[in-house]
């Protein structure tokens, strides 16, 4: 494994992480995968790592799949949830994790709704970060965990045209997989309201869509981001209803794809909003894949990045 | 001749002085801190008999220039003395090289009101640079009901602003205006449009898209300008535009002032140094600021526009907030840098060293220009001025460091940048006030 390697100790968002890195954490997670499918799901790893699992936002898949991640791994775990914490007396960020860093703290994998935080910690932590989605900005296990299915179901990223549809302006998702496809090869386009795909977008070197069918055409992946209802309240959509009729992945769109095609969603879904119960349940579907998928991916990134210290310079 | 005998005497620096149109090499014989004579240096010769030599500054190689006026601060007295008080704010503007400051009516109380303006200016007495208080435009800046702005000038308020928000109700920006012009004051327009801006960290282009952070469009503040340009050609009052930031911005100026609408605008040095591509970077709180840090295009036509004069002052929009505010999260922390200790040495290094500005524009936009548009005095070498004078040592290299500053705020997003010029002594009312190691 130390041929090639990760360049940096953190884990911060997939701009800038190469394409043999990508590869390397999903080729890792290949041979986690193989024991999360095992009867004893349990390896000695991070035996004696503690990793701290920070969520400043609610979250239920990412942060189970962590967790569990870093006990298949062996790995000692303490969770923090806002809720509950000392930030309800007004403790900073800072003052709260350079606490519990305090206490022998190895790794720290955060969700947390400010862009950036991630960063922000490495610069007074010694602890090796794992972005888990910080605002809009990355989610970067989420686009290796698509990735990965993918990548099981075709035996590669080169060349797929990857569909991701939905809400691109405020997706982390979306982000993190724009920029991992493209290193990998993939041709890339999104589509969603215009109300929602953010200023120049096309800056991102992807195709951009407003027209469902037309952006169907020719795809082999369809990846339907979660539509919240708050888009509504804030006036960028007329109705979730409206969202339905133009934007709603149904079972009468699915002509336009390419044979073999494949229907992704992050989840969590709203059934009969931005997807049909029988495009989400049907045979080519691979959305609870994509979730044991999660847990490998997340073994593989704790694995490559546990142990790493202080090789100033080349940060992220 | 002891009756005769002057108190200071500038010897041998280069004069640079804007109003006069001047750029010679002449010495200045200052006594009660006013300026009594400016004499080339044959001239001077026969004057040196009533100094005594310890009061002789030598300033061969500086240039000397009337004291630089900061028109857009933020002193934070009464209310955030953590953050910075008038006496440090000004420490920092003697250390920038300014004499004068205006300082903005956003602290606790706002400055709305006679007594609030009078503990300003009380409190100022103390303090090694002019303060020169701007008030409130509308009670507690909320822009509901104007204030008592025949009061605030009675007072010593030399210009209304709700600086920190945009006055949103035309109508009550078109009486602002009325009322204004019956004591001659400038309307000083924070130019945002709330509702465009509202919930914005940074400024809407393909960085805040990358980033995913909310972004206030360029047009949030170019609507603001023009509804402003409009209400003064209509009124007929003056408006000055704060931290003007996009290209928009700058073109409606230009266009106003073509077609003869009073309207003057400033311009920071971090909007003509820096661009929205530096947040991603690190995530250095100290580049959050309002307006927002904008494109190359915008910093481009800033500079465009301090060049042709469109934009005719630079003002710092010193901003400072304690250190606990700003060790947070990006999105988390109070928008604003400081500035007054940076702005000569930006102005030397990005504006007159690239070519854009010689230093009779740059003098005029940090001195006399503010001082035209509040009616202030200094501005000149005028004999008979105020003897505020600024000594620069233009060719000075030095690096910006965090302990350095005397400002009791450290947010500067400038610390480690290495600059050119330098103030060598400030001198305010005949007195030095801070000599530069």
């Amino acid at each position: 494994m130390n041929a090639s390697a990760l360049r940096s100790r953190h884990l911060l968002g997939l701009e800038g992480v190469t394409r043999e890195e990508i590869s390397l954490i999903l080729d890792t997670a290949d041979t986690f995968r193989e024991i999360i499918d095992r009867p004893i799901k349990k390896v000695p790893t991070l035996r004696g790592i503690t990793v701290l699992n920070l969520f400043y936002e609610p979250s239920t898949r990412t942060r189970i799949s962590f967790e569990l991640a870093e006990k298949r791994l062996s790995a000692d775990t303490v969770n923090f949830a806002k809720s509950g914490s000392s930030v309800s007396k007004g403790e900073s960020l800072k003052d709260t994790v350079r606490n519990i860093e305090s206490l022998k703290i190895d790794m720290i994998v955060i969700r947390h709704s400010s862009t950036g935080s991630p960063f922000f910690l490495t610069q007074f932590v010694d602890s090796n970060v794992i972005n888990a989605g910080d605002g809009s900005h990355e989610h970067p296990t989420q686009a290796l965990l698509d990735m990965l299915t993918i990548r099981q179901k075709y035996g590669k990223l080169d060349g797929l045209r990857v569909v991701l549809i939905g809400d691109v302006k405020h997706s982390r998702v979306v982000r993190s997989n724009i920029w991992g496809l493209k290193t990998m090869g993939a041709s890339v386009a999104v589509c969603g309201p215009s109300t929602l795909l953010p200023y120049e977008a096309e800056k991102f070197g992807v195709d951009i869509y407003t027209d469902l069918d037309k952006a169907l055409d020719g795809a082999d992946v369809v990846n339907v981001m979660r539509i919240q209802l708050e888009r509504q309240q804030a006036g960028l959509l007329p109705s979730l209803r409206e969202y339905t009729n133009l934007f709603g992945m149904t079972k009468e769109r699915l002509h336009h794809l390419n044979d073999n095609y494949t229907i992704m969603h992050p989840g969590p879904m709203n059934r009969g909003v931005e997807i049909t119960p029988e495009v989400a349940d049907s045979e080519s579907s691979v959305i609870l894949n994509q979730v044991t998928n999660g847990q490998a991916v997340r073994m593989a990134v704790l694995y490559l990045l546990s142990g790493k210290k202080e090789e100033r310079g080349e940060e992220a | 001749m002891a009756a005769n005998e002057y108190d200071l005497v500038i010897k041998g620096g280069r004069i640079i002085d804007p109003a006069l149109g001047f750029g010679k090499e002449a010495d200045i014989f200052i006594k009660d801190g006013k300026i009594q004579n400016v004499l080339t240096p044959e001239k001077a010769q026969a004057e040196y008999q009533h100094v005594p030599s310890e009061n002789v500054i030598d300033a061969t190689g500086n240039l000397v220039v009337p004291g630089l006026i900061d028109m857009h601060v933020h002193l934070r007295e009464p209310g955030r003395e953590d953050e910075e008080t008038i006496v440090t704010g000004c420490e920092a503007a003697a250390a920038g090289g300014f004499t004068s400051v205006c300082c903005m009516p956003n602290t606790d109380p706002i400055i709305d009101n006679q007594e609030t303006v009078k503990f300003v200016i009380s409190r100022a007495q103390e303090a090694v640079a002019n303060v020169y208080v701007v008030a409130a435009i509308t009670k507690k800046s909320e822009g509901k009901e104007l204030a008592e702005i025949g009061d605030l000038v009675k007072a010593g308020a030399v210009a209304i602003s709700d600086d920190g928000h945009f006055l949103q109700n035309p109508e009550l920006m078109r009486r602002a205006l009325e009322y204004a012009k019956m004591f001659n004051i400038p309307i000083i327009t924070h130019a945002e449009d709330n509702f465009l801006s509202a919930g914005a960290i940074m400024n809407e282009s393909y960085q805040s898209t990358r980033l995913g952070m909310k972004g206030a469009p360029a047009v949030s503040e170019e609507i603001a300008v023009l509804r402003d340009i409009k209400l003064a050609e209509f009124i007929g009052g003056r408006v000055h535009i704060a931290h003007v930031s996009t290209a928009g911005a700058v073109a409606a100026i230009r266009s106003a002032k073509a077609n003869g609408v009073k309207i003057t605008a400033e311009a920071t040095p971090h909007h003509f140094t820096l661009t929205d591509e530096e947040i991603g970077k690190k995530f250095d709180t100290n580049l959050r600021v309002n307006p927002p840090l904008r494109t190359r295009k915008d910093v481009d036509a800033v500079i465009e526009g301090l060049v042709d004069g469109t934009i005719d002052c630079i003002a710092s929009d010193h901003a400072p907030h304690a250190e606990e505010e700003k060790d947070v999260e990006f999105d988390q922390a109070p928008p604003g840098m400081i500035g007054l200790e940076t702005t000569l040495g930006l102005v030397k290094t990005y504006l007159i060293d690239k070519g854009f500005l010689n230093w009779a524009d740059a003098v005029g936009k940090m001195s006399y220009n503010p001082a035209r548009i509040l009616g202030l005095p200094g501005g000149t070498l005028e004999i008979g001025s105020v003897a505020d004078i600024t000594i620069i040592d233009p060719e000075k290299r030095w690096t910006v460091e965090r302990d350095k500053f005397r400002s009791k705020a450290k947010n500067s997003a400038f610390i480690g940048w290495k600059l050119t010029g330098r103030v060598n002594r400030t001198i305010l009312a005949g007195k030095p006030v801070h000599i530069s190691k």
